[in-house]
């Protein structure tokens, strides 16, 4: 009995130890940069790019954990919340709004619609359990080709958003014209050894990942895990689980809103119509990546993943094309590694052979 | 009396709902020819049989897995770069003419079914999720084709930078390849005009199901489905009526598009293929598998070696497919063509009336013509109610993935009411995840 | 010994050190019905794994012993194997395809086939069915059933009784069958299905097949067998011929003496006469549990046991009034009645509930013992929370100040409070389900097979702290167990459920006969009226 009880410890510790996948990236992530020192590339510009983008793809990484834990799978209807965030910020440019006032209409309005979009796709999913993954893709899919309709045929009369003749808005939505572009990173930004560092964006990130670490110790979030882990075990300790589902994919929704626009203002655009298409995908890549997998994840592995993944493509690129110009390398590496280690979680997921 | 035609009205209703997807797209295509008052039939049939022999075979090559219970294969998109890796080989060498796609076939073939073999190892891994699988690993896949075309030929493998088909730097291929005299290779050896084709085809099955109803009259107690049969007969005799008046006023219908009639044998030889090899021992495994993987286990099937078969040989069909679309089509997108296949067949097929678990030829073929129907009447939709065409393609995306999804949904919604418990049948209260 | 069709001699069979069969020969004759019968736990699916070579037993460590067929030593290491040899069984679930026509469910994999064109080239697999002989095929052994039914219907929608008798065709249609096994075949059957499958099976046995039967109703046993085998804790009790014995008999043999655990006598217990709780035509669906009408009472103080054969319901009625499986009918539980199908209400209540199933429902493996000791109470009853403005947070200082005094009072083998529960011994993991069900301070204490997958030492410990709670806090308790010793060496009385309703009530002192009996059904007529007020 012992033995078996020694067994389950080194189970344990190797459980917790860092998972294959993050390893290979992290080498990987490695060997570029060691490549791009050689190849004496400016390393202050590339890591004030990495720092942008680890701050404004973090918030829709952070948007898979509250799903994944709650026992729907990653997050694959990640558009839902993103044509939210987006809906509300062209409602705020028709309404004449413009700077900082801008991002918080946009937050706020964003929040109460994906608060409302969240709870229907939560009830969608609560009557389709165990398809969960497949159905929020297509869920997503449709929700970004329904929009491009509205997109499309909105009255919106702003100059700043509509197309010179016909109705509909442009396919991307210049956000310095309404003076909301980079407005979160320029907050408190500094420059140190040439490395811009966008403070309100990783303050914004950081204050995120805290409460999502919070709320997990909270009774509510205590409940959306056991629920995850084992849904039987909290119906039978009286909890209704499908609740407790529904919460934590509109919270999930609400993240992707928030993490759009965080996106939005720090690219400059905000991008309409199929643009939203494929966005969960590298966002659920990063997840995994950072050690998650497609029923546990955890706010540390959102950091890892965010950091690995967005480091990883930010100095592939300018590395990939020193060495072999005229490839488009890094788009090639983005695609392998991103589905690849979907594919990798998905053999994972304990499959219910089908009756 | 009263009992039996309550009965009647709950079985229509039945069909109704079970039809729900087939009836929304005949009805939209009507709504077009209703609105766009401008466009002929000839200008519909044409553009619809055209899409017929283009897509016709892809969405057969869905049919087999399916059955064997791995669901909608997205993962046909790997047939199909196969596929045009294979065109891409035999381009480069200048290869022509009929031969040249006869080439391209037998070289996609072993690379076909190789992926296909390591796709059914995937979904064997991945059980139960094997359709989000298969819409990824077309993605991954992607990314190795572009990884091949777009670095390794020219990095790894030579290729002279004046090559009409490499990029003017000497590496990767070019967004798009030209197919020389490959294009309409197989179109071009026998062509009929369409309305001859409807009339003897018309006259050739009117006469079979004569043939079948007078023999079924003779005996007893036959088993024939009379009402539909005689809708279809009537079908039949109005195709007849209608390509005699063409024949004889030689009006507009005469000048759709003349139909190929060796890719038409080709799609009928898969229809055919796909019907029989139901009949044979694997097939039986197939759908032995389909419907319970335990019970076939324990009958002493090999489960896992039948999936990978019924993947493969959908993979490879796939690739076929992919080459008589791409001969049709003309010119190779070399990074584009194939990245809508799996999701355009997959949607076509549930237009038909498939299901993620059952599939017919009946339902691929009438699914590619309603669906193609849709295709073609939602810009004319769009220009003529909204003045935008685009309107219309962005419509079109949405029901892709909209009847993709709602067949998708209703199936597990479904799947999972059945499995809930109930204390009996009278009781409505059902409980799903217990 | 040349009419002996299957003789399996001194076979012994280990798992992991621990001997599940010690030494046991049987016997068919030609023709022969031969009843295997034991409680659970007893052997007989061992046996009958070995019999047809399922991989369980070679990935095991193989057995010792040896099989003759026909007196020819054999060696069956695969189900194919056996097949080969001629050995069928029919299976308890059904084997059926719903979606296949009669015969394509007779012949599953066993399909006849002719060569075509392709199949010349591409080899078997490519040959087509040949549908006429299989229905030929399908329609003899189905005549051989005296089945009228076509052989070109679908299965799905036929009454069981017919799928059991598909099966058995599709048995006998396998050329050179000698011996079929039946696994509780008359479980799901009604009374006259199962008069029509023990006439049939007496058909087949004439014909020269040898039949192995397993099932618990002593009555069918006594109606069609010839002989008798009885197993009891991997020993073979006993052969008999079925004339030369009795139903009582049988059941005493099946029950025996175990090794019992001895019951101390109660000191200062205040048993009243207030009832706990009250079943009245109480009805659960649990799957392979179900539960169809029982009536039974609680009084307040008092340690009842639930007991009977595995698949007859006794673990359905915990589950049941817990919420976990649909559930109808009354449950007065202190005299008020009990909401029924909602987990939440029963815990509020006051119900406390030890899962049988521990890794399934009981527990958080992957948690620590801390959040599985106090998960449902700080759920359910807000306990163990601190709250910071409207947010409730957990209180990780209460709880792991309570879960080290419940470690302490059961005796938790850990090296801390925040181990993780999958990483304890069995016999440690049912104590932290104690726990959790103590921390909810109940007034009547559910338990289900506590000591099931546990070392000894454990079982006693945690029978032990079971009647310790009775004793010091008053709390009632019932108990399900598939271990009859168990149940009485600690309960007042011991209900016996079989086909979902309670059989009997008997005192914990009752003889072997009376509780085997009972637990096969075979004394439905005499007790129906009285034991159950009779305590």
């Amino acid at each position: 009995m012992s033995e078996s009880v020694a067994e389950r410890h080194t189970a344990d510790a190797s459980a917790k130890k860092i998972g294959l996948p993050t390893i290979i990236i992290g080498i990987f992530f490695l060997i570029v940069l060691i490549a791009a020192l050689i190849i004496r590339l400016p390393m202050p510009v590339l890591i004030s790019d990495l720092l942008r983008r680890f701050g404004m793809n973090g918030l829709l990484v952070l948007a898979m954990v509250p799903s994944i834990q709650s026992g729907t799978g990653p997050n694959f209807a990640l558009p839902i919340g993103i044509v939210c965030g987006l809906l509300t910020i062209v409602s705020g440019i028709e309404f004449g709004l413009v700077g900082i006032w801008l991002i918080l209409f946009a937050c706020i309005a964003g929040t109460a619609l994906a608060i409302a979009a969240g709870y229907l796709y939560g009830k969608l999913l609560n009557s389709i359990k165990g398809a969960e993954m497949m159905i929020a893709t297509y869920t997503g899919f449709s929700i970004v080709a329904l929009m491009s309709l509205v997109w499309l045929m909105v009255p919106f009369a702003s100059k700043k958003m509509g197309w010179l003749m016909g109705t509909g808005l442009r396919e991307t939505i210049q956000l310095d014209a309404v003076g909301a572009d980079s407005i979160i990173n320029k907050f408190l930004m500094f420059t140190i050894f040439g490395i811009k560092v966008p403070t309100g964006l990783l303050l914004v990130f950081f204050v995120f990942c805290i409460l999502m670490w919070l709320f997990f110790k909270t009774k509510t979030g205590i409940a959306i895990m056991a629920g995850g882990i084992n849904p039987r075990y909290a119906q039978a300790s009286g909890l209704n689980t499908d609740k407790y589902r529904i919460i934590a994919n509109i919270i999930s929704t609400v993240l992707a809103a928030l993490g759009i626009i965080l996106f939005s203002q720090s690219y400059g655009y905000a991008q309409l119509y199929l643009a939203p298409l494929n966005m969960a995908f590298p966002a659920v890549a990063a997840i995994l990546i950072g050690g998650a997998t497609a029923s546990r994840a955890s706010v540390s592995n959102v950091i890892i993943g965010v950091f690995l993944f967005q480091g990883l493509l930010t100095t592939s690129m300018p590395v990939a094309n020193q060495l072999f110009i005229g490839t488009d390398l890094s788009e090639i590496i983005r695609m392998v590694i991103q589905n690849g280690i979907i594919l990798y979680a998905l053999t994972q997921v304990k499959g219910v052979a089908k009756q | 009396m009263k009992n039996s035609r309550i009965i009647l009205s709950g079985k229509t209703k039945n069909m109704l709902a079970d039809n729900m997807v087939p009836i929304i797209f005949i009805a939209f295509t009507l709504l077009g020819f209703a609105v766009a008052r401008g466009v002929p039939m000839s200008f519909f049939l044409t553009e619809l049989s055209g899409r017929f022999y283009r897509n016709g075979f892809l969405v057969l090559s869905l049919i087999i897995p399916v059955v064997a219970g791995l669901g909608l294969n997205f993962g046909i998109v790997v047939g199909a770069m196969s596929a045009q890796l294979a065109l891409i080989i035999v381009r480069y060498f200048f290869i022509e003419g009929f031969g040249g796609l006869l080439l391209c076939f037998a070289i996609s073939t072993p690379i076909a079914a190789f992926f296909g073999y390591l796709t059914g190892k995937l979904y064997n891994k991945t059980r139960g999720q094997e359709m989000i699988a298969s819409l990824i690993v077309g993605f991954f896949a992607n990314g190795i084709y572009q990884f091949l075309l777009l670095f390794a030929v020219g990095v790894i493998i030579p290729v002279p930078a004046t090559h009409p088909m490499i990029k003017t730097d000497g590496v990767g291929v070019r967004m798009t390849v030209d197919m020389g005299s490959l294009k309409y290779s197989l179109e071009s050896v026998l062509e009929v005009s369409f309305v001859w084709a409807v009339l003897v085809v018309s006259i050739l099955y009117l006469a079979y199901m004569l043939c079948k109803y007078l023999r079924a009259k003779q005996m007893p107690l036959a088993v024939s489905g009379g009402k539909y049969s005689f809708v279809g007969m009537a079908a039949l005799v109005l195709c007849i009526a209608i390509s005699l008046i063409s024949i004889i006023t030689n009006n507009s219908l005469m000048t759709v598009k003349r139909i190929p009639v060796l890719t038409i044998a080709l799609i009928a030889m898969l229809a055919v293929f796909t019907k029989l090899i139901m009949k044979t021992k694997l097939g039986q495994d197939f759908r032995s598998i389909g419907q319970s993987q335990h019970i076939a286990q324990t009958n002493g099937i090999d489960v896992d070696k039948t999936r990978i078969i019924a993947v493969i040989i959908s993979t490879v069909l796939a690739a076929w497919g992919q080459l008589i679309y791409l001969q049709n089509m003309g010119t190779l997108n070399t990074y584009g063509a194939h990245n809508q296949i799996g999701m355009f067949s997959v949607a076509a097929l549930l237009v038909g009336g498939a299901s993620v678990s059952k599939a017919t030829v009946k339902h691929a073929f009438a699914g590619t013509l309603l669906f193609n129907s849709m295709f073609i009447m939602s810009p004319e939709i769009g220009q003529a109610l909204f003045g935008q065409a685009i309107l219309g393609e962005y419509f079109r995306t949405f029901m892709v993935y909209g009847v993709i999804g709602l067949a998708l949904g209703l199936y597990v919604w479904n799947a999972n009411r059945k499995a809930g418990l109930t204390l009996d049948p009278d009781t409505v209260e059902t409980r799903t995840s217990i | 010994m040349v009419n002996n069709l299957l003789t399996m001699k001194n076979i012994t069979k280990e798992y992991f050190g621990n001997k599940v069969l010690n030494n046991i020969n049987l016997e068919i004759a030609k023709g022969e019905i031969h009843a295997l019968i034991g409680e659970n736990g007893a052997g007989k699916s061992t046996l009958m794994n070995i019999l047809f070579g399922m991989p369980v037993i070679s990935s095991t460590g193989g057995y010792q012993g040896t099989i003759e067929i026909a007196g020819e030593p054999v060696h069956i290491n695969t189900p194919h194997a056996a097949m080969a040899h001629g050995i069928g069984m029919v299976h308890q679930e059904f084997m059926l395809i719903p979606g296949f026509t009669i015969t394509e469910n007779i012949k599953l994999n066993r399909e006849i086939t002719k060569e075509n064109i392709v199949s010349r080239i591409f080899g078997k697999q490519y040959e087509s069915l040949d549908i006429n002989k299989m229905n030929a095929d399908a329609r003899t052994a189905l005549d051989k059933m005296e089945m009228g039914i076509e052989e070109f219907t679908l299965v799905a929608g036929l009454p069981v009784g017919h799928m059991q008798f598909i099966e058995i065709a599709r048995e006998i249609d396998k050329t050179g069958l000698k011996i079929l096994v039946f696994d509780e075949p008359t479980a799901v059957l009604t009374e006259s299905e199962t008069q029509n499958l023990l006439s049939a099976i007496k058909k087949l046995a004439t014909s020269g097949i040898g039949i192995i039967f397993i099932s618990h109703r002593l009555d069918e046993i006594m109606q069609v067998s010839d002989r008798v085998t009885i197993l009891r804790d991997g020993e073979l009790v006993v052969t008999m011929n079925t004339k030369d014995t009795n139903t009582h008999e049988i059941a005493q043999l099946m029950i025996g003496r175990k090794v019992s655990f001895e019951r101390n006598e109660t000191k200062n217990r205040t048993l009243s006469n207030d009832t706990m709780l009250k079943l009245k035509n109480f009805v659960v669906r649990m799957p392979g549990e179900d539960v169809k009408g029982v009536d039974l009472e609680v009084k307040k103080g008092e340690i009842v046991g639930i007991g009977g054969l595995a698949g007859q319901g006794k673990l359905g009625i915990a589950n049941g009034i817990m919420g976990i499986y649909p559930a109808k009918g009354e449950v007065l539980f202190e005299g008020k009645p009990l909401k029924m199908n909602d987990p939440k209400g029963s815990i509020t209540a006051g119900l406390g509930f030890v899962s049988e199933d521990r890794r399934g429902i009981g527990l958080l493996l992957e948690s620590s013992i801390e959040l599985n000791t106090v998960f449902t109470c700080m759920q359910i009853k807000n306990s163990f929370l601190k709250r910071v403005g409207p947010i409730k947070f957990k209180d990780t200082k209460k709880i792991r100040a309570h879960t080290k005094r419940m470690i302490k009072e059961l005796d938790i083998r850990c090296t801390s409070s925040e181990q993780r529960v999958g990483s304890l011994s069995g016999g440690n993991q049912q104590k932290v389900c104690l726990a959790r069900a103590l921390t909810q301070e109940p007034k009547l204490l559910l338990v289900s097979e506590p000591t099931r997958g546990i070392d000894v030492g454990a079982k006693r410990l945690v029978l032990d702290h079971m009647k310790k709670l009775n004793e010091e806090q008053g709390i009632t308790i019932v108990m399900t167990s598939s271990e009859l010793a168990e149940l009485r060496s600690i309960c007042d009385r011991i209900a016996i459920i079989c086909d979902g309703k309670v059989e009997g009530i008997l005192p914990p002192d009752a003889s072997d006969a009376d509780f085997g009996l009972m637990m096969s059904g075979s004394k439905r007529t005499n007790t129906e009226q009285g034991a159950i007020h009779n305590v």
